[in-house]
């Protein structure tokens, strides 16, 4: 779906990739044990950045984090509002002992990431977990904070936002608020 | 979202391609929390699920009843001899009982063909089909079409030959509505008698020889000759059907080399097929049972989501 004409542009492609290398900065200065280190990406958007993370850390950090998907959709607990694609996950065999970030594109209600701790969980039993978004747009509706934040934008309930990405989408990297 | 807007799973005649798929990717992504350290997610936690089997039936009613504890749905069984069906009650009134009790999706198998149906356009809750006389017996068809695409890779273009007994079988149906609607070419063999030309209208090819579509066929699957819905002999006797359609040792030397072998269960050894045929490496019926489990998981959840339509 194409954001509406009105929208406003929030992060253009040159401010997704600052935000990103900032994010990467920290979980490197977070996490020295950068080979015990997974990002698991939340589909479909959440994938994509942890791809583009993993890059960065790479880059800065000299080791190379563990790519990882975790499908949420079986573990929410709105079956009956949306029906979301069940995708498989990709996790490692044995997550004991590893650190698992997971990786959002737009974080909100807070209730996505609860289903995705709960995911996480029925793998195995990870020493530590955090989070990282590229957008934190409130309204929490669970005790829930990200560790990395790519852009605080408030926002209104009536308000949308929307994350375009190179790849998923098609189209350039981009972020937008439509107002009602 | 997804492509999948029903409530109810009730044939494969009535899906559409982009639905069987959507079921395929589904089950796909269920069958790798049969790997997972908890094999269990919460999908339906706190549903309903009855699995009402008023013909008897112990391999589906468990595949069933598993795949919705793993969803986390509350289950109760109900078969033939705890119902009160066998007090007079009629289907329609058992349903409407099990509707006041707040079940949310019903497993149904019935001898009726239409069984299924019936209930769907005069309930709420989600219904399943599980087996509808001759009719259709749709998750069967889509654990198979799932096995043919894991191992094959897509189905489009593979040549799948049916044998055995078609005419009593809502096995074959359901395959054969999967199989064309996925872009394959269906074959079908057997005695006259349980194989009528008749089939041809569905568009699929008809043979009473099978010595000379083996060697062309990607998969074969192999029915269950089912004596109980037999009331008269469709054949001579069973030495001459497996001289002219089991799948013999001898005879499995004439197929491709990576053609699949397929059986719904419970196999007769040594009628359909030789035992150590369907012991061979080729042989998918074990993987059958467990992709069964996933594709269940998949259907349950996805009805579970839908809403009635029209």
């Amino acid at each position: 779906m194409l954001p509406p004409s009105s929208s406003v542009l929030i992060l253009d492609g040159p401010a997704i990739e600052r935000a990103l290398r900032r994010i990467a900065h920290e979980i490197v200065e977070r996490n020295p044990a950068l080979q015990d280190l997974v990002l698991a990406g939340i589909p479909s958007r959440g994938v994509e950045i942890a791809r583009r993370l993993i890059s960065i850390i790479e880059q800065i950090g000299h080791a190379r984090p563990e790519f990882g998907r975790i499908d949420v959709s079986m573990h929410r607990d709105d079956i009956r509002e949306r029906l979301s694609p069940v995708e498989v996950s990709q996790l490692p065999l044995d997550l004991e002992g590893r650190t698992i970030i997971l990786v959002d594109d737009v974080f909100f209600t807070g209730r996505t990431c609860r289903a995705a701790m709960d995911a996480l969980m029925s793998f195995g039993r990870p020493r530590c977990v955090q989070l990282a978004v590229l957008v934190d747009r409130g309204h929490r509706e669970l005790p829930i904070r990200p560790d990395y934040v790519g852009k605080n934008l408030p926002t209104s309930l009536k308000e949308r936002v929307y994350v375009r990405l190179r790849g998923p989408d098609e189209a350039d990297d981009s972020v937008w608020l439509s107002k009602p | 979202m997804t492509t999948w807007k029903r409530k109810d799973l009730l044939s494969m005649q009535e899906l559409s391609a982009d639905e069987i798929t959507a079921v395929l990717d589904t089950s796909a992504a269920f069958k790798q929390v049969g790997s997972r350290q908890i094999k269990k997610v919460p999908a339906l936690r706190g549903k309903t699920l009855v699995n009402f089997f008023v013909e008897p039936s112990t391999r589906t009613r468990i595949s069933f009843e598993l795949a919705a504890f793993r969803l986390s749905a509350d289950v109760v069984n109900i078969s033939p001899t705890t119902s009160s069906l066998t007090k007079g009650e009629t289907l329609k009134d058992t349903a409407r009982n099990l509707q006041a009790l707040h079940a949310d999706i019903i497993v149904l198998r019935h001898q009726s063909a239409g069984a299924a149906q019936f209930l769907a356009e005069r309930l709420q809750s989600s219904i399943v089909n599980a087996g509808d006389g001759a009719h259709e017996h749709p998750t069967q068809a889509l654990l198979d079409v799932f096995t043919i695409r894991e191992r094959k890779g897509r189905i489009a273009g593979l040549h799948i030959v049916i044998i055995g007994d078609i005419l009593f079988s809502r096995v074959a149906r359901s395959n054969i509505w999967a199989l064309l609607k996925l872009g394959a070419r269906v074959t079908l063999a057997g005695p006259s008698t349980l194989v009528p030309r008749a089939f041809a209208e569905m568009g699929v090819a008809v043979s009473h020889s099978i010595d000379d579509i083996l060697p062309a066929a990607d998969v074969v699957n192999l029915l269950r000759i089912q004596h109980e819905r037999q009331q008269k002999q469709f054949f001579p006797s069973l030495g001459e059907y497996v001289h002219l359609f089991g799948l013999t040792r001898k005879r499995a030397e004439i197929l491709k080399p990576d053609c699949l072998i397929m059986h719904p269960g419970p196999i007769n050894r040594g009628i359909e097929i030789d035992s150590e045929i369907a012991d061979s490496p080729r042989s998918v019926i074990l993987d059958q049972v467990t992709n069964g489990l996933a594709v269940r998981m998949a259907v349950l959840y996805l009805c579970a989501g839908g809403k009635k339509l029209g």
